[in-house]
């Protein structure tokens, strides 16, 4: 399956998922969906047969929130029932929230505090370079969540370090839980930043494939980790969805829930 | 203690790749000899505690055994939702030292009196919180804990106790060492202040004809039920003892356990801490004495608790 296709396939599981369940978070699951789907259908070297494959890439889904987008992705990719997915949210499931490891193969760390991806991930990143490990470490990231200054922590961290295996791919949808994230706590200039701190930035449309592969994909050139910044339209995929605060928390219901699937749709 | 926990990892991480040493940028002096021998086993995080302990678990996730190590309540409080929700729920293998429990860096301060850890950490699922009285201690619980699955806290102490271990003593995680026995009280002591338990003990005997159960509670979680429901059981008393608040410590999972096993001891105290923060000013000793530690405090509360 190509990535545009698993893109369209998260987008409609995530929303029958958290219209289901009754979770929130569509819009940020729906901005990260092209991420997502180029990640699981061309960059990520994982294998569904063996989920613990000592040289898998280990991806780390920092925004926790949208568990509900990777849950899909690992359900396409085979590793577990894409049945499993109807369970999202349920009593006695194991598909929460927030994205968990407990007993979903594919998982590397349940999240859903913010901030805590990324440490994480430099720690395995710095293990795989002291054993010389050939794998990558992959994090995604919220832009509201780079609110929080553990991030920052890491960021100095992996720049000390060198840890050029590490790839930190934030979806920038502009918008955070009241409000924009202009409005909130100003990123601008976020690539500066990033840069200042010693890593190798890329910005790239997050919603095209053909140039969201490279960027991930692509090794270091300067020996530092990689950020890629990935413009992204929140919510996007379902027209009024997009661009707004009120789907970061809303859940589509009844007519709703209908017009966007029928938008969603027709992307086929 | 810092010294013989150093000085003991260093031996095992000779054999033992998977043990990697993090420090919080603290330690100046002491981990040289560690770091020179095992660079590839020793990092310095920095002054950045949340990252030290995700890292410290992200390589934990990979197969080390990671110790983080800072002083008070830097690695535990500063970074205590990193402890829980990826060190202790991924059952990650990371153990946690902390030099300077309860008023080891006395006059420094507030900020560094790690007087509530014991309780906070041991309320996390699944960590093991290990409290060491003396070099024997630090030695037996530093060996246990490489092997102890899971998260773990070690609180190291600047005091110390003497050493009152026998020769065929066998350190053991979760098993109380009893250290002397006897039928009036019991003390249940964690960390370095057993040394003023043993001078309260001999107190109790010399000018009051008591003889005093001691038991050395290193391990306070997984706490020895067994020992503490035989000590309700077959003495006069129980009276805790640590450097840290009466509140959910050793005192608070001493009570819990004990009623909830029906095992009533005829009579109960707690000494630990109850007047709030510890604003004065001194050593650690000193400390003790203002705020109700000491020798003469620990006498009185059990002379208290017996009603004598």
């Amino acid at each position: 399956m190509d990535s545009k296709d698993l893109a369209k396939r998260i987008r409609k599981h995530a929303l029958r998922m958290t219209s289901a369940g009754g979770s929130s978070h569509i819009a940020a699951v729906l901005s990260m969906a092209d991420l997502v789907a180029v990640l699981y259908a061309d960059v990520l070297r994982v294998d569904p047969e063996r989920p613990k494959w000592p040289e898998r890439d280990r991806f780390i889904l920092s925004k926790g929130h949208a568990g509900a987008g990777v849950y899909a992705a690992l359900a396409e990719r085979g590793f577990f029932p894409v049945e499993k997915l109807d369970t999202h949210y349920q009593n006695g499931s194991d598909l929460s929230g927030h994205v968990s490891h407990k007993g979903i193969p594919g998982v590397e760390l349940s999240t859903g505090s913010l901030g805590h991806g990324l440490p994480v991930g430099a720690g395995m990143a710095y293990a795989a370079s002291l054993d010389g490990r050939k794998h990558r470490v992959y994090v995604l990231l919220s832009d509201g969540e780079c609110d929080e200054g553990s991030n920052w922590e890491a960021i100095l961290f992996a720049a000390h370090f060198r840890l050029d295996n590490l790839v930190a791919v934030v979806d920038y949808n502009k918008i955070q839980s009241l409000g924009l994230v202009a409005d909130t706590i100003a990123l601008e200039p976020f690539a500066d930043k990033w840069r200042s701190f010693g890593w190798e930035v890329r910005e790239v449309g997050g919603h095209d494939h053909a140039a969201l592969k490279p960027a991930i994909a692509a090794a270091s050139t300067s020996g530092q980790p990689i950020c890629v910044i990935a413009h992204t339209i929140k919510g996007r995929g379902v027209s009024f969805m997009e661009n707004t605060v009120l789907w970061h928390y809303r859940t589509a219901r009844g007519d709703e829930y209908e017009r966007a699937m029928r938008e969603l749709q027709a992307l086929d | 203690m810092r010294d013989t926990f150093i000085r003991e990892l260093t031996e095992l991480a000779a054999g033992d790749p998977r043990i990697v040493l993090v420090t919080g940028d603290l330690g100046f002096g002491v981990f040289e000899e560690f770091a020179r021998r095992y660079p590839r086993q020793f990092l310095n995080a920095g002054v950045a505690e949340q990252n030290m302990t995700g890292l410290a678990t992200g390589m934990a996730l990979e197969g080390r055994v990671v110790f983080t190590y800072s002083i008070g309540n830097f690695p535990t409080l500063r970074c205590l939702e990193q402890i829980r929700n990826d060190a202790a729920y991924h059952d990650a293998n990371v153990k946690i030292v902390s030099i300077g429990g309860g008023f080891s860096y006395g006059q420094l301060g507030i900020s560094h009196h790690a007087t509530e850890d014991i309780s906070i950490l041991r309320a996390l699922p699944g960590l093991t919180v290990v409290v060491p009285a003396d070099v024997w201690e630090v030695r037996g619980a530093t060996r246990a804990l490489v092997n102890t699955p899971g998260t773990c806290y070690l609180r190291l102490d600047k005091s110390m106790a003497p050493a009152t271990h026998r020769e065929s003593d066998e350190y053991r995680l979760g098993r109380a060492r009893l250290v002397q026995d006897g039928r009036d009280l019991t003390i249940v002591a964690t960390g370095g202040i057993l040394a003023v338990a043993l001078e309260a003990a001999e107190e109790l005997s010399r000018s009051h004809g008591l003889t005093v159960r001691l038991l050395s509670m290193h391990t306070v979680k997984p706490l020895d039920i067994g020992a503490l429901a035989a000590a309700a059981r077959e003495t006069g008393g129980v009276l805790t003892l640590e450097e840290h608040t009466v509140e959910g410590g050793l005192g608070g999972a001493v009570a819990e356990a004990l009623l909830e096993q029906r095992a009533i001891p005829r009579a109960f105290i707690r000494v630990g801490l109850r007047a709030g923060f510890s604003s004065a000013v001194g050593s650690q000793e000193y400390l003790r004495t203002v705020y109700g530690l000491d020798k003469r405090a620990v006498v009185g509360a059990a002379l208290g608790m017996l009603g004598r």
